[in-house]
Formats: structure tokens, C-alpha cells, sequence
């Protein structure tokens, strides 16, 4: 029936507005803020697509899905199809179709975006992957895949974040023992402590280790490789015959101003790890406390600012302002995000940038200084850099600021493996093959490539597991 | 796994329980520790020191005051009760080596923590004098264990109802005036204890390593909330340390941070108070 329509039809059909929580009533709770596409919106949003043969989306997908492919199979309404193309190339739909930066990869060169002059008339490529895997999910028809006979060979696979959980299942499938090593008490790394509920919720996640145990993977939670246990450990006195490290960007960057460490400074680890992993929204049942802030700033323009503000805002907090550098142009967060954050009434402050943070009598936070920027000469990156307007102070009065600047690379397992190559940021060094500069250890994902992104941390994953397949497969 | 194994109550609000946990009872070092959550839905994690190991029963022994709400919590467990998370060993090791003497002072419930450094410094062959301080006698804890290790023990409580009545500064300003001076100090117990402790060896030069126990979410130096400001550097408790040079510590910014929730925690304490 969709090959009845014409481009020109095809570009008639407004661009689906996906469902959203009203922003105020969202601002008192947890809950996930986009609420999915009917069936109908859905097969409506997949009609937009030109089925270009070039199919420059699929350029764009860091790990290369067929875009025209699984949106011609909703436009046929047969989702199965759908979600079944996806899977061939990416083991987290539900995840990326909500948390990806669809603006910059798939969506950015569409052909109907280009022709309706606009990235955000693209067709909605996220919301429909979105859309197939919450079907699937919802409608029970998620199988546990086929794991092949035992090979009698051991992997272990250090972090729980997409990285680590793509590799799990790669690697399982091909009858190989996998045990996974978490530090925290819960898995999902990023996607669990760092991620709020209201952008991608919690069983979602669970989903995916839940399909992962179902295929006979361990678990073994509250354990650390470096300290419980070593890497060198595991592959001598263990038995393992390949490993795969895969523990993200986990050190939080401070500014390195005055005041930073007063109480009532949080990294937007902290903070987010307090509330979504350890619970603090739910203040009457969770243990562990979370300030009760009445006005606080963030510091940064990327998605872990976005969080840390509207996390803020759910937690009570009456006035929030965001504080970044650059212009909004330059934000590093899905758009998506920066708009949530609108709506829900934190205000930006753009080309301004902390000086340092005021202290009361008692060391608490009681403001911060800021000083006013312009954009200046292109740097190397062909960027506008951002000066200083000197004489510009002003100050905020706030009681809580939380330090979203980034994440550089958590030393632990660097310091206890000898011969393991970084470079200098801390990040494990890799081949083409995802191996680290040891014998049988791979790496993947943001501890490979800095702070980035899941899909990315998943395509990483599947080159590694590839490589430890093949790799164990010759040695059988 | 993580099944208490044995449980003492040491004074009125102090514990000790050994714990099933036989690999981190095979890694741990002297000054490394836990966290541990009761409750793995809902719990906070806190981090305690690990007093004791034994790696043969795969063990481990903390020591803990019921104070806050997850201590409470813990107290109220028995033998064959199992804690949900136990995570370890963490931090940096005591660094240990030959130092001629030393003096260590525990207060309160940071004798615990102090015991198993003090027993690695006199397996290093070092000449140990051991300061132990409590408000009174019946929080005075491990006094036997210290005195199996000591060459000197020197009690002292504030309210003289056991050893010297008076605060641990004293006796440690006297041990550091000797020739040769102590080459060096260890204090472990409540901050303002350590802080003073640091400004009592001060003067003398004898170095002094502090073990502090700030708040703590991860423990791998993932979120940064142990932080403190240690000769105008940041650091970060759980991985950095627990032990510093006492001499560099900003303890009143530490000390502030310590007190960061005592609102909720007091809010807390009502409710459970009024559940009861
Ligand atoms: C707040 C926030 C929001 C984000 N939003 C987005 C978004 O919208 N879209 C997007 O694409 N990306 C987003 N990202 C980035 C994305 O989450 C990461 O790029 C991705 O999760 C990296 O995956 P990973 O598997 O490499 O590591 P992680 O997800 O970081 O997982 C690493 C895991 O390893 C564990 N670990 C670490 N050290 C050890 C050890 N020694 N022993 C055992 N376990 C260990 C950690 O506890 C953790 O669970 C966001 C990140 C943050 C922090
Ligand atoms: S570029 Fe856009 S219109 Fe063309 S195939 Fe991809 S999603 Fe469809
Ligand atoms: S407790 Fe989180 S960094 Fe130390």
C-alpha cells in the first residue's frame, strides 16, 4: 500500500509529533517524558521515507542499520520485519532509539530533511526504532537467541555498560562460558546510574540483562577487577582465555576553581548516581540522602548537564540555571534534551562561564561568580572560541552546584595491569580488532574512546566480540 | 555469600561482626575497606574499614558504631544473616616499612581501623607505642588486642574512669618529645580528633599519616562525594587514600562535608522513630 504513494505525496505528510508528558505535570515526577508513537503515527512517520537508494541515513548510523529497510517494514505494518532488521545490527534498539543523537548521525543527511530545509522535518528514524522494539518488548515476543553447544572456553567481560553487554551476547551465542564483572550492585553501567528514568527507564535496561542471564551469562555483581581481583589474575590463576574491558569513562572532571569542594558541590556523577541508581528521588523509601536544593546551577551543555538540571527541577529544586561557556549551537546534548530542559523552566545562561563558588559561614554553598563571554578568533576546530569579557562578574545566588564537565578514564585498571598501553588521557589503547596491547585482553567503548556515546560503545563491543569469536574459534 | 559469620556487641553501641567474604579476605591490605548496603533495593552504601581478616575461613571482621541509619540497621542482623552488597578490598594500602618507632593513636571506634596497621608496622619490626583513646571506659574498644601488639599502651579517657584522664594530644605530645622522636605518627578517629592529633606532632616533625572516613558513594572514584582538600589539591578519599598526610588536610572543609546530610539523617531518625 506504501508503494502507492509519490514523493511528492510522501513529503506532504507532516512530520509525527511524538507524545509527550505536559511539561509541568512532568516536573513532579519521574516518569519517562516521551511517551512513543501509536501504531498509527508510526506508520504514518515511516510513509515519509523516500526509500532513497543512496540511503545516506544508513551512512550516517554509526553501526550501519538498514534505515529504508526496518522504516519500509513499519510502512507495511509488519514490525516483526522491522525489528528484525534492526537486530542484525544493533542488539539495543530500545535504548538507541531513545537516547542516540539521531540530529547528528542517521537523521542529519536524510533526504527529506534536506528537502523540507529542515533536520528536524527529517523522518524520525530514532522514535520508529524506538516505536518496533517497545512493540516487540511489550508484546512478549522478545526470544532468548540460540546459544550453540559449549566450547568449553571462558570469557570475562569487565563493566555492564552497552559496551560490555553487547559482547556478552556476541559472545555467548557462540557457546563460550561468559561471566560479566560489575563494580556497582546493580548492572547497565551508564544507562542505569548515570541516565534518569525520565529519558530511558530502568526496565528497559533490566530487559536486556534479564534476555542476557536467559542465554546462561554470570553475573557477578559488587566486584572490581583491580581490587577484588586482578586482570592478570583472571586470565592465570582463573581460567579465562579472553577478556573484555569495557569500563567506561568513569572520573568525573572538576573545574579546578575556587570553592569547589565546599559542601553542596556535586559531580553530575554524584548527583545522578545518588537519585537514579541509589534511589534519592524516592526520599521516603531510599537510604541515602540527596540535598534538598531550592536553587541550583549546573555547569555544562552536555546531555550529563541536561540530566543533572531536570533531575534537579524533579527533585524539588524551585529555580535552575544552566551555565555554559559556548552558545547554544555548540551544546553538545540531543536537541531533544535541550528542549525538554526549556520546557521545563531551566534557564540558560550561554557564554558565561563560573569563576569561582561563594561559600557562607558554615563552608555551604551560598552562590557562584560568573563571568560574561563573546565569541572570539576560530580556534583549531573551526570554532568561535569563547573570551573572557573582563570586568563582567556577576553572581547567582544558589545552594547547590553540580560540576557537569565531563569524564576522563578511571585509572583503577590501568594501575594494576602491567604491560596494559594507554594513551594519554587514560584510555586503553586498541587495534582494528578492539585488542589492547596485551594478549587476549580486548577493549571497547568509552574506555577506548573518552566519554561518548551507547551506540558507539556498542559497535565497539561487536568488533571485539568478533575478534574474540574468531580468536577462539582458531584455538579450538 | 557475605553470611555474618559472628557478631559481638562490644559496648553499647559498638559492634563487631566477622563476614563471609573470601576473596577480598585473600587481598586486603592493612588500611583498605568495604561497602557494604544492608539492602540492595533501597540501602545507602557505607564504607568500613576492614579491622581484621582471615583468609583461611574467608573472612572478614568490621567493627561499627550504630549511629547512623544503615549501622542501626546492620546491629540488628544476626549470625546466619547475610548483608546484600560487600564490595572490596578498596583504597590504598597502608604503605608499611621500618621506621625505627612508632606512635599510633586510635580514638573511639578508629581503634578498630588502627589495629591492623599497627600490626603490620610491628611486623616491620617497628617499635610501637600505642595511644588509645574513648569518652569513657565502656566505650574503650580492643584494648586487649592492643596490648598484645604494644610495646607501650597508654590508655586515656576523658573522664578518667579508666588509664590517664586526659586527651590523646597529651601523651602523644610527650612520645614526640622523646629522643630519637617517633619516626612516625598514625591517628585514626573521629576528625576532630585526627585534626588535633596533627597539630600536636606539628611542631616536632614527626610525620602523621590520618585514615579518613569521609562519605562515600562508589568507592572506585566514580562520582568524586568522598573528595577532600589536601594541600590545596583535590583528592579523592576512596582511591587517593584513605590515609594522608596529616599535616596537609584541610580538616574544617572535611569536617563540613561530613555534615552535608545531617538534616535528612535527623528527618530520618523521626520517622523511624515514629514507624516504631
Ligand atoms: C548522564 C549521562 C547521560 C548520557 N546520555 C547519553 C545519551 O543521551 N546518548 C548517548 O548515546 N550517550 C549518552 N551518554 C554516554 C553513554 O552513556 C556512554 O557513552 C556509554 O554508556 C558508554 O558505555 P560503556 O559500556 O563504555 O561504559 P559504561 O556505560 O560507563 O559502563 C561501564 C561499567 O563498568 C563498570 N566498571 C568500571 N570499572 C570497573 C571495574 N574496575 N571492575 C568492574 N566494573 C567496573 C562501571 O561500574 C559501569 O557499570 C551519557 C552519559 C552520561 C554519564
Ligand atoms: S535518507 Fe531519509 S528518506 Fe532516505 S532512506 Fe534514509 S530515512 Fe528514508
Ligand atoms: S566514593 Fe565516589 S569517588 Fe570516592
Amino acid at each position: 500500500m506504501s508503494a502507492a504513494l509519490s514523493p511528492k505525496e510522501r513529503l506532504a505528510i507532516p512530520p509525527q509529533p511524538m507524545p509527550e508528558q505536559d511539561p509541568f505535570a512532568r516536573r513532579a515526577n519521574m516518569e519517562e517524558v516521551a511517551l512513543g508513537y501509536t501504531p498509527e503515527q508510526a506508520r504514518l512517520e515511516a510513509e515519509r521515507c523516500l526509500q532513497c537508494r543512496n540511503a545516506p541515513c544508513i551512512a550516517g548510523c554509526p553501526v550501519a542499520i538498514d534505515i529504508p529497510g526496518f522504516v519500509g517494514a513499519i510502512a507495511d505494518g509488519d514490525n516483526q520485519r522491522a525489528i528484525g532488521i534492526i537486530k542484525q545490527s544493533s542488539l539495543l534498539p530500545a535504548v538507541c532509539g531513545r537516547v542516540c543523537p539521531q540530529e547528528t548521525q542517521c537523521q542529519a543527511p536524510c533526504t527529506v530533511g534536506k528537502a523540507l530545509k529542515s533536520t528536524g522535518k527529517a523522518v524520525a528514524i530514532g522514535r520508529l526504532e524506538r516505536y518496533v522494539a517497545d512493540w516487540e518488548r511489550e508484546n512478549g515476543l522478545v526470544d532468548t537467541p540460540a546459544v550453540k553447544p559449549a566450547t568449553g572456553k571462558r570469557v570475562g567481560i569487565v563493566g555492564t555498560g552497552p559496551a560490555g553487554l553487547t559482547v556478552a551476547a556476541d559472545v555467548r551465542r557462540e557457546g563460550h562460558e561468559v561471566v560479566l564483572f560489575e563494580a556497582f550492585h546493580k548492572p547497565g553501567g551508564v544507562m542505569v546510574y548515570g541516565i534518569p528514568e525520565f529519558r530511558l527507564p530502568k526496565r528497559i535496561v533490566q530487559q536486556e540483562i534479564d534476555a542476557l542471564l536467559a542465554m546462561g551469562c554470570r553475573l557477578e555483581t559488587n566486584f572490581v577487577i583491580g581490587r577484588t581481583r586482578k586482570i592478570t589474575d583472571l586470565l592465570e590463576k582463573d581460567g579465562f582465555h579472553a577478556l573484555f574491558i569495557g569500563t567506561g569513562a568513569g572520573l568525573p572532571r572538576f573545574m579546578n576553581i575556587e570553592g569547589e569542594n565546599l559542601v553542596g558541590v556535586y559531580s553530575a556523577n554524584e548527583y545522578l548516581t545518588r537519585s537514579n541508581l541509589m534511589r534519592a528521588y524516592d526520599r521516603d523509601r531510599a537510604a541515602t540522602p540527596i540535598f534538598e536544593s531550592e536553587k541550583v546551577a549546573v555547569l555544562g551543555g552536555g546531555n550529563v548537564a541536561m540530566d543533572a538540571a531536570r533531575t534537579a527541577v524533579r527533585l524539588g529544586a524551585r529555580e535552575v540555571h544552566l551555565i555554559y561557556r559556548r552558545t547554544e549551537v555548540e551544546m553538545p546534548a540531543r536537541v531533544e534534551e535541550v528542549h525538554h530542559a526549556k520546557e521545563e523552566g531551566i534557564a540558560f545562561h550561554l557564554l558565561q562561564n563560573p569563576k569561582r563558588i561563594l561559600a557562607d559561614e558554615r563552608g555551604w554553598v551560598c552562590g557562584i561568580e560568573c563571568l560574561k563571554y563573546e565569541l572570539g578568533e576560530p580556534d583549531a576546530s573551526g570554532r568561535r572560541r569563547p573570551v573572557a569579557i573582563p570586568g563582567s562578574e556577576f553572581e547567582i545566588e544558589v545552594d547547590t552546584v553540580i560540576v557537569a564537565i565531563g569524564n576522563d578514564s578511571n585509572p583503577l585498571i590501568r594501575q594494576t595491569t602491567p604491560g596494559l598501553e594507554t594513551n594519554r588521557w587514560g584510555n586503553i589503547v586498541v587495534d582494528e580488532a578492539g585488542k589492547s596491547s596485551l594478549d587476549r585482553i580486548y577493549a571497547g567503548g568509552d574506555i577506548v574512546l573518552g566519554a561518548a556515546t551507547v551506540i558507539l560503545a556498542m559497535g565497539e563491543g561487536r568488533r571485539a566480540a568478533r575478534s574474540i569469536n574468531a580468536m577462539l574459534a582458531a584455538e579450538a | 555469600m557475605n553470611r555474618i559469620l559472628f557478631r559481638e556487641q562490644l559496648s553499647d553501641t559498638v559492634f563487631l561482626m566477622r563476614l563471609e567474604a573470601p576473596l577480598i579476605a585473600q587481598e586486603r591490605r592493612a588500611g583498605q575497606f568495604i561497602i557494604l548496603q544492608v539492602d540492595h533495593h533501597f540501602g545507602e552504601r557505607i564504607p568500613l574499614t576492614i579491622a581484621d581478616a582471615d583468609p583461611v575461613e574467608g573472612s572478614i571482621t568490621i567493627v561499627f558504631q550504630a549511629v547512623g541509619r544503615t549501622t542501626r540497621q546492620l546491629a540488628l542482623l544476626g549470625e546466619g544473616d547475610h548483608v546484600e552488597a560487600l564490595v572490596g578490598p578498596l583504597g590504598s594500602p597502608t604503605h608499611i616499612e621500618y621506621f625505627g618507632s612508632v606512635v599510633c593513636v586510635g580514638g573511639g571506634i578508629g581503634v578498630a581501623p588502627l589495629h591492623p596497621i599497627a600490626q603490620a608496622l610491628k611486623a616491620a619490626g617497628n617499635h610501637l607505642t600505642i595511644i588509645m583513646g574513648a569518652r569513657g571506659r565502656e566505650l574503650l574498644i580492643l584494648e586487649r588486642q592492643m596490648a598484645a601488639i604494644a610495646d607501650e599502651l597508654v590508655v586515656c579517657t576523658d573522664d578518667g574512669s579508666a588509664g590517664r584522664k586526659a586527651l590523646v594530644t597529651e601523651p602523644l605530645k610527650e612520645v614526640c618529645a622523646r629522643e630519637p622522636k617517633p619516626g612516625l605518627a598514625v591517628a585514626i578517629g573521629p576528625p576532630l580528633m585526627m585534626k588535633f592529633c596533627a597539630e600536636a606532632t606539628r611542631p616536632f616533625g614527626v610525620p602523621t599519616v590520618v585514615s579518613l572516613n569521609t562519605i562515600m558513594v562508589d568507592g572506585t572514584g566514580m562520582c568524586g562525594g568522598c573528595r577532600v582538600t589536601v594541600g590545596n589539591e583535590t583528592k579523592f578519599v576512596c582511591v587517593d587514600g584513605p590515609e594522608f598526610d596529616g599535616h596537609r588536610v584541610d580538616f574544617d572543609n572535611m569536617i563540613s562535608r561530613l555534615s552535608a546530610y545531617r538534616r535528612q539523617e535527623a528527618a530520618h531518625s523521626c520517622k523511624l522513630e515514629e514507624a516504631r
